[in-house]
């Protein structure tokens, strides 16, 4: 096993640990709001690890380049999200 | 290496399928929908773990639709539930 390797095995298990604590959160969290930002955010960077772990053992640019733009995309979809989710849970408080 | 792959595409199933709880207990309509937005994320992951232990790189470009879709499912659901 080469050191690539290895670095790309520790993120990904790392990866998967953050994906591990982001369901936890949404089990074990009191409100909406606070597990909004368990799975929002634990969610994303687990994700993103995935993706630098993955991004290590890609063949080329293009696949690197790939894998970016999918995180890219999680994180605004995510953000998106959480805001509407957050203000749509609010309005229901009131 | 791609053992290890398989094995933590298992391992996310397997909390995808513990996020599931949060569904059956809601209490509110929000709490479920944030399941949906697990799974979003969830399953973007795992397409890609998959994308590559199987050498199939389409899978990729499905990841990057379901990265999409998800938020889609998240936005539909705050435009039907708001009064």
């Amino acid at each position: 096993m080469t050191l690539l390797d290895a670095a790309s095995a520790a993120l990904l298990c790392a990866g998967a640990l953050f994906f591990l604590a982001g369901t936890v959160g949404l089990l074990r969290f009191p409100d909406v709001h606070s597990r909004l930002h368990a799975l929002t955010k634990v969610d994303n960077l687990g994700l993103g690890l995935l993706v630098a772990g993955l991004a290590l053992q890609a063949d080329s640019a293009p696949v690197v380049a790939k894998l970016v733009l999918v995180w890219l995309l999680a994180l605004a979809a995510a953000a998106t999200a959480a805001f509407l989710v957050a203000s749509h849970a609010r309005r229901g408080d009131e | 290496m791609q053992a290890l792959a398989l094995g933590l595409a298992l391992f996310l199933v397997l909390t995808l399928a513990l996020g599931l709880v949060r569904v059956v207990r809601g209490p509110t309509h929000a709490d479920s929908m944030l399941a949906a937005q697990l799974f979003g994320t969830t399953g973007v992951g795992i397409l890609l773990l998959l994308a590559e232990a199987m050498a199939m790189p389409a899978l990729r470009d499905a990841a990057l639709v379901l990265a999409l879709l998800a938020v889609l499912a998240v936005v539909a659901f705050v435009r039907r539930d708001t009064p």
